[in-house]
């Protein structure tokens, strides 16, 4: 176990413990509640093994899924978005992808941005739409995707940038 | 068959990334269908004890409130002790519904299938199917138990279902959830010969067996009549204020084992 592997599970139980005693008390204005808990899947280390990555991904989901009650959306969701995050990073990052050589952390602040709402607006519009399971909920579901994935585009760029070493 | 496993090998992403999303899609479904989700929820017993744990903790910020709670429902029922003329010979045995008090621990109201967790379970002989209130009134029906644990169906939930009656005239209808707003809920299949008022209340019928007649419920907020124009859409304020539960009852009817027989045969 290098440095790294450690980081990497520290951050797995800060997020599920963040994401259940604090995220989904907050109530904000009511009902939102961000997901900062896919922040894990947004900065997990790009060269690390890409099918333990997946299934990492779906353990979180499924660990907030037992404890909000939300059957398997959460881990579906979380499994796509992890799954698909090539997709994001070639997407927001463009050839210094293709190099291998981006760091997250280290980028300017268009390109995450651009990747870090990519990525949220894309597990959360999964997320609401295995909640709700209904098509003729259509509104409500994007309504929810936009409202709660900004509060966590938010949350994720500030956790990021208080806790940002460089 | 070398082919083949370089096949494997080459998409192993791809395999396991269906593989597990084909595992939580079923969960999903089967979560939908609310009969079937065993394993997954939030009474089981690591859940539960995570939740009650951290509900302790939070207990101690609504102290004041809860305690202001209970005084107005004890000096309700203390009025009510005074003005009722004792009768000793009935005893205890031919009451229907037994309460028994419980421990919010855990409630959430910003999704569409909302449930709440009891800090009480099968031990202290809690069975599925049984009500939960307030002192306000309604707050879900209880559909898993574990040993010490049970989960709720809150009424914000789109899956639940329960009988209502406006309190004036005994017209009856059943409350349903468009999962919109935590204060407001649906209430359907009121016919349009009936006059209605906003602020009219509204509370259980006690056709369903599970809640007691006259357990409160809300008052009109607004109503109209459907496409059909036939039957009235009414929307209820609630009287319990769904975000802020602690304290709770759970209704058992002593009898529901004879009344679903008799249901049963017909």
């Amino acid at each position: 176990m290098n440095k790294k592997t450690i980081s990497n599970i520290a951050s797995f139980i800060t997020l599920v413990f963040f994401q259940i005693f604090i995220c989904n008390q907050l109530n904000f204005l009511d009902n939102i509640n961000p997901f900062i808990y896919v922040l894990f899947i947004i900065l997990y280390p790009i060269g690390f093994k890409r099918s333990w990555f997946i299934f990492t991904a779906f353990t979180l989901g499924l660990i907030i899924d037992f404890f909000l009650d939300t059957g398997g959306a959460h881990a579906a969701a979380s499994v796509s978005a992890a799954y698909f995050r090539p997709l994001f990073l070639k997407f927001s990052f463009g050839a210094a992808y293709e190099h291998q050589s981006i760091k997250i952390n280290s980028s300017e602040l268009t390109q995450k941005l651009a990747y870090f709402s990519c990525l949220l607006f894309f597990h959360h519009l999964l997320l609401f739409t295995l909640i709700f399971f209904d098509v003729g909920k259509l509104e409500l579901i994007i309504y929810r995707t936009l409202v709660v994935g900004f509060s966590s585009l938010i949350l994720a760029l500030l956790l990021n940038t208080l806790f940002n070493k460089n | 068959m070398q082919r083949l496993v370089n096949f494997f090998l080459k998409n192993r992403a791809l395999i396991l990334f269906l593989v597990l999303l084909s595992i939580s899609l079923s969960l999903t479904v089967n979560h939908n269908d609310y009969h079937k989700s065993k394993f997954f929820n939030s009474s089981s017993y690591i859940t539960g004890s995570i939740h009650n744990f951290f509900s302790l903790i939070g207990d101690y910020f609504s102290l004041k409130k809860e305690n202001n709670i209970l005084l107005k429902e004890n000096n309700r029922l203390k009025l009510l002790e005074l003005n009722q003329t004792f009768d000793t010979t009935k005893s205890e045995k031919h009451d229907m519904y037994t309460l028994k008090p419980a421990n919010v621990i855990k409630n959430s109201y910003s999704l569409s299938q909302n449930y709440l967790t009891l800090n009480i379970g099968k031990k202290d002989s809690i069975k599925e199917e049984s009500g939960v209130i307030t002192s306000n009134g309604i707050v879900g029906i209880i559909d898993k138990t574990s040993a010490k644990y049970s989960r709720v169906i809150s009424i914000l939930n789109t899956k639940i279902k329960i009988n209502a009656k406006l309190k004036k005239t005994n017209h009856f209808g059943n409350i349903e959830w468009n999962g919109i707003d935590p204060n407001i809920v649906q209430l359907l299949d009121i016919q349009d010969l009936v006059k209605l008022n906003i602020g009219d209340t509204i509370v259980t019928s006690g056709f369903s067996s599970i809640f007691p007649e006259n357990i409160l419920v809300g008052t009109i907020k607004s109503f109209q009549l459907n496409e059909t124009k036939d039957l009235y859409n009414i929307n209820l304020k609630l009287f319990n204020d769904m975000t802020n539960l602690r304290h709770v009852h759970v209704v058992e009817n002593r009898n529901i084992k004879e009344i679903n027989k008799l249901n049963q045969t017909e």
